[in-house]
């Protein structure tokens, strides 16, 4: 067992967990942020992504007690109130999702991934981009359409200065 | 998986102190590890954390002489502007390992240390003649990678940094499965100034090596075409579901072409 403290979407948390507990878990079953999601359990499909100290990673990937320190941000830290992240709103008007199960993982690399080209995007870019995010829907082309868009809303919000969402 | 015991290191002499604990392993980005240890394929008693320790961290340029930490991500292998510059065939090369989210964990020590025969990272050091650094001593990359998954380390040996010379021209090419997007073959191609070195990745059936064919044929004319007519032999390369052993044989030529072309760009 180790202490574990994190800051998790700006609440510190402590709490203790056996040292082989996946981040995933701890987050979902201590934390009840069930957000976050397993989808493959073996690094590939991207469901369980959330951001730590500012980067994309998979949280089925990582123990907790190696986050230990950082400050992590899951889907449930990103809308204010009522107020959708301009990503989720632009998943929900472009009907990016179809059964919904890898749309967490998606949005946390969508914001990860604008951040990271404030100049814009391309289609090709987004989808060379989105490799380590699996929808099994095959709803790709939904998905590549909200990502496109939110960069846009989010790069013309900031002129042209996106600065890193987590 | 089963029960471990974390560590956190905080220099390399406390991470050597703490591999001794039981059957200790070290821990960088756990882009390999963690899901060995998931499927219990491993099952150390204890991991040492490595990936805190600041002197393991970062990427110097002096000169044509570049130094990369062990803990260094695939992430800011890709970005560094100074690697860029240097050496942009090993930063491209980095930011096609993975996906994203691996890349900002993954690390080129912890890479080299599992010497996966499909991983890119041995290939561009053994063609870069790099020479990787432990907290005991310095390994020419042509002693370090040993075969499947083997390398010249010992019990408790620490990888800290790998560095080479700048090569004047440099490339990488891989044919990648479209599942796992591991190469099922990759050919880093080097000429700097003591000639052309040239390994392969992802077909060996002992792992990474360098290809003497395809070094002779283009030591002299570094061009695509001097690689007409090459072939690569295909004894104790791989056969598996992926390739036959003469698919790959033919397609190290085919990458080797792509590479020297992708060098003199």
């Amino acid at each position: 067992m180790s202490d574990i403290a994190l800051t998790v979407n700006g609440k510190r948390i402590s709490g203790a967990a056996e040292d082989r507990t996946l981040l995933v878990h701890f987050l979902r079953e201590n934390l009840g942020l069930t957000g976050t999601h397993v989808g493959c359990d073996t690094s590939q499909c991207g469901a369980c992504i959330v951001h730590v100290d500012g980067k994309a990673v998979k949280s089925c990937t990582m123990l907790a007690v190696q986050a230990s320190g950082s400050s992590i941000v899951t889907i449930e830290g990103l809308a204010n109130g009522a107020d959708l992240h301009p990503v989720q709103a632009a998943f929900k008007e472009h009907h990016g999702l179809q059964c919904g199960f890898c749309t967490p993982g998606m949005i946390m690399t969508a914001i990860d991934m604008i951040a990271r080209h404030p100049e814009g995007l391309d289609e090709a870019t987004v989808r060379a981009e989105l490799e380590g995010n699996i929808c099994r829907c095959t709803g790709y082309h939904n998905i590549v359409k909200a990502i496109l868009a939110a960069s846009k809303t989010m790069s013309k919000g900031s002129k042209g200065k996106v600065k890193k969402a987590a | 998986m089963y029960s471990v015991n974390y560590h956190r290191a905080a220099s390399v002499a406390d991470a050597a102190k703490l591999l001794k604990s039981g059957d200790a392993k070290l821990l960088s980005g756990g882009m390999t590890l963690i899901p060995a240890m998931k499927t219990r394929l491993a099952a150390p008693s204890d991991l040492v954390d490595v990936s805190h320790i600041k002197e393991l961290q970062g990427i110097k340029v002096s000169g044509k002489t570049v130094t990369i930490g062990a803990a260094t991500a695939h992430y800011d292998v890709a970005n560094d502007e100074k690697l860029r510059k240097a050496c942009p065939a090993l930063a491209r090369m980095a930011s096609h390992i993975g996906d994203p989210a691996v890349r900002y964990k993954g690390t080129i020590g912890g890479s080299i240390a599992n010497n996966d025969p499909a991983a890119d990272y041995p290939a561009a050091l053994l063609a870069l003649g790099a020479t990787i650094v432990t907290n005991k001593r310095e390994i020419t990359a042509d002693k370090f990678f040993k075969g499947l998954f083997e390398t010249a380390l010992k019990d408790g040996e620490i990888i800290t940094a790998v560095t080479f010379t700048a090569p004047a021209k440099a490339a990488y090419e891989k044919f990648r499965n479209p599942a796992s997007r591991y190469a099922i073959v990759g050919v880093f191609v080097a000429k700097g100034k003591d000639g052309v070195r040239v390994a392969v990745t992802g077909a060996g059936d002992d792992g990474v090596f360098r290809s003497k064919e395809i070094e002779a044929a283009i030591a002299k004319n570094f061009a695509p075409d001097a690689l007409d007519g090459v072939k690569v032999p295909a004894k104790n390369l791989m056969s598996d579901i992926h390739a036959s052993a003469d698919y790959r044989a033919n397609l190290i030529t085919v990458m080797a072409r792509r590479a020297v072309a992708a060098a003199n760009a």
